[in-house]
């Protein structure tokens, strides 16, 4: 929905290329440290990519830059063939919009009243003022489909945040487990349907048949969800009462409820014994073949990365190092000497 | 896999449960019944209790404190009361959002019915315009105090709200060309729904109209809870940042809880103020909010039913009970006891009830009970359809 809202529609080439998500010289800064630093990144239509490097390398700030949490310092990420994801260009501009209608309506009663106009008038004129001020600014807030449709047109771009990532096709999960902790299974992956649900507070008051529908529809799907992760008939069960490798595995049927074409996981095999690990591997291949997704993958498990990947891409302190083929990383000196440190002249 | 287990054990314990086979099977068949029609649920059991209470009020406990006139009056009292937890409680107890300044909005709705329908302004207004009217005025400041404030959490959000809640009752007290200030707007209309003027003296009609506005909001409240807007404010009060990651506009569903919360406090508002036909600034100071946040704790935050019984019960411990204590100690010829004027001493009760609620009792009275959706039944029906969506679905072990 919103994600015909950003930006210009980049060059198809992109699209046409075979490219899910462009990053192109994405830097962060926190204050002095540059977390990331002008990382080029691609990820092809289907493939699965992985991410790594040692702690602290900038693998999370990059995800969490792609999933739109943070605003990158400098860089364009093309998702899906949509700019979405830069520096906000203009963004000084929006205020005047939201204060413009309040302004000249505290214009008009300031004139009325000096004028000697009766009170009744200046009310009216006052009120509706008000009214001006609040819509604006309630519209500047909730910021609503066609508001961000109508903004590049006046060339205001805004870097999407989170929620416009997920409506643009992307799911991740994090990598401490953050699912919703007193919510079922059920509920968690209904929560990750959300933006693909339509029915308003209005319905759900009204109790309406296309709500009551939808609800029913809604829970059947992600009753399939849950089944596909390997959750079949937990779904009544409370998350934090999950099993630790269950919880990962909800994270992911949550994260699927958005149909996502692109899924980011973090870290998924974090804490896993071997046959966890092997199970997860096994799921992610699945999804891959079964539902047709795009995988970028940050794991510290080498058996995980080189197993599953069809490309991997090494970071170390906020750069990219290396880049290629798992067999190719594998053997590049520079991702060595990262992991292991500069051999002893 | 390890999934038949759970829904074994529920299936038993619901044959276990019954001793005696005919209470047990009304029991499950009323159960069933309340799960499958909630709304109706409501609907008969507030008849139900508004008819039963309506009665007693003329007999034995009832008529040893009090007339049954006075007790229905302070039944509607403690109506507005409930109104505004159920407000509040979506505020605080569905999204998570601790609101300090609630009776800023029962304010609005008053002072609209106070401006549309007496004889300070000279307009004489239909009293259900009006309801409505004070609901929406009260929505859209709900929105305008939401807007600004949607980045703030937790403590700072509570002294950003407490601040509007104090800015309020001062601005309606300061701004006397258009309030009468300290005075209050006084004859204000009483009721007048088709023809049908509320008398002053006999309570009978503002219990019916008060029981009528519960049971509404009750079942909409309800109905929210369960929404996909009632699971993405359960999900921003669990964990702000996941709900934004998994596509809520965290932005739009916390103004809308604001909005929907302050509803119910512009009825409430409004009732109020054409039951006691004065709107006057001292109505709508702190403790109100207080208050009313008070009986959202103590009768368990989150669950709607918990906190009406939770607001009805605290409002006549507050009003009756304080007072009939007071009472009898005086009439006790105990010394210390004599010279204990109780209802001063209520927000000292307040605060070691809600010390020890705290304490041994965190959730509540009545707590939420997260509803188990039809799931385990439906299961059945549907496997049908799951077949399609995902054909192998659970067998990822290799």
């Amino acid at each position: 929905m919103t994600a015909a809202a950003f930006g210009r529609k980049m060059a198809s080439d992109s699209v046409s290329g075979g490219l899910l998500l462009h990053a192109d010289g994405v830097t962060k800064r926190f204050g002095g440290l540059v977390a990331v630093h002008d990382i080029d990144f691609t990820i092809p239509t289907g493939s699965i990519v992985s991410l790594i490097g040692p702690n602290g390398a900038g693998k999370t700030t990059f995800f969490n830059i792609i999933a739109g949490i943070y605003d990158p310092t400098a860089g364009v990420v093309v998702f899906n063939g949509r700019e979405m994801i830069a520096r906000s260009r203009r963004a000084w501009l929006e205020p005047f919009i939201w204060f413009m209608p309040g302004f000249i309506g505290l214009l008009l009663t300031i004139i009325a009243a000096s004028n000697g106009a009766p009170d009744g008038e200046i009310f009216i004129i006052a009120g509706i003022t008000l009214l001006a001020l609040m819509s604006t600014l309630v519209i500047g807030v909730a910021r609503p489909v066609r508001y961000q449709k109508a903004l590049p047109r006046i060339g205001i771009f805004r870097s999407g945040r989170p929620n416009d990532m997920v409506e643009a096709g992307l799911g991740r999960t994090f990598q401490n487990i953050r699912l919703f902790q007193n919510m079922t299974a059920l509920e968690n992956v209904l929560v990750g349907m959300h933006s693909r649900l339509k029915s308003t507070w209005v319905d759900a008051m009204f109790s309406t048949p296309r709500d009551r529908r939808e609800e029913k529809e809604a829970a059947e799907e992600a009753r399939g969800y849950l089944r596909l992760v390997g959750l079949r008939g937990k779904d009544g069960e409370l998350a934090k009462n999950l099993p630790y490798g269950d919880q990962r595995r909800l994270e992911i049927a949550r994260a699927l409820g958005s149909k996502p074409k692109l899924l980011l996981l973090d870290e998924p095999t974090a804490g896993m014994n071997p046959r966890e690990t092997q199970e997860m591997i096994a799921l992610i291949n699945r999804l891959r073949t079964e539902l047709g997704l795009t995988v970028l993958l940050i794991e510290h498990d080498m058996k995980v990365v080189m197993s599953i990947s069809d490309r991997v891409t090494v970071l170390d302190h906020g750069e990219k190092i290396a880049e290629g083929s798992p067999a190719e990383v594998r053997a590049n000196p520079k991702v060595i000497e990262a992991y292991l440190g500069a051999p002893a002249e | 896999m390890s999934a038949t287990p759970s829904v074994e054990a529920e299936k038993t314990g619901k044959v276990e449960a019954p001793n005696s086979p005919r209470l047990g099977e009304w029991r499950t068949r009323i159960r069933a019944f309340t799960q499958a029609h909630r709304s109706w649920t409501i609907v008969i059991g507030m008849a139900i209790g508004s008819v039963v209470l309506f009665f007693w009020a003329a007999f034995p406990p009832f008529s040893f404190v009090q007339g049954q006139n006075t007790w229905i009056s302070g039944f509607v009292n403690a109506g507005v009361f409930i109104l505004l937890a159920l407000g509040l409680n979506i505020v605080v107890g569905f999204a998570g959002l601790l609101d300090l300044g609630y009776a800023a909005f029962f304010a609005f709705g008053a002072y609209l019915y106070a401006f549309g329908a007496s004889p300070f302004t000279h307009l004489h207004l239909p009293f259900l315009l009006l309801l409505v009217g004070g609901a929406v005025v009260a929505a859209v400041f709900g929105i305008a105090l939401g807007a600004p404030t949607l980045r703030l959490r937790g403590d700072y959000l509570a002294i950003v709200t407490l601040g509007f809640g104090e800015i309020v009752p001062i601005v309606f007290l300061n701004a006397e060309k258009y309030t009468q200030g300290t005075n209050g707007i006084g004859g204000v209309d009483r009721p007048n729904i088709f023809g049908y003027e509320f008398p002053g003296i006999d309570q009978t009609a503002y219990y019916v109209l008060m029981t009528i506005v519960v049971t509404i909001v009750l079942i909409l409240v309800y109905r929210l809870l369960d929404s996909r807007i009632g699971r993405a404010w359960a999900a921003i009060r669990e964990d702000e940042l996941a709900a934004a990651a998994n596509g809520i506009n965290t932005v739009t569903t916390k103004l809308a809880a604001f909005a929907l919360g302050a509803t119910t406090a512009g009825f409430a508002g409004v009732l109020n103020a054409s039951k006691l036909t004065i709107v006057d600034p001292t109505q709508f100071q702190f403790q109100v909010s207080f208050v009313v946040l008070a009986m959202i704790v103590l009768g368990g935050m989150g669950n709607p039913f918990g906190v009406a019984v939770g607001a009805f019960v605290l409002y006549n411990i507050q009003n009756v009970l304080l007072k009939q204590l007071n009472a009898v100690t005086d009439n006790l010829n105990i010394p210390i006891l004599q010279d204990i004027d109780f209802v001063k001493f209520q927000f000292l009760l307040f605060g070691i009830a809600l010390v020890l609620m705290m304490m041994f009792r965190p959730e509540g009275l009545i707590p939420s009970q997260r509803r188990r959706q039809e799931l385990h039944s439906a299961e059945a029906d549907s496997e049908a359809d799951l077949e399609a969506l995902a054909p192998d679905a659970g067998e990822v072990a290799l």
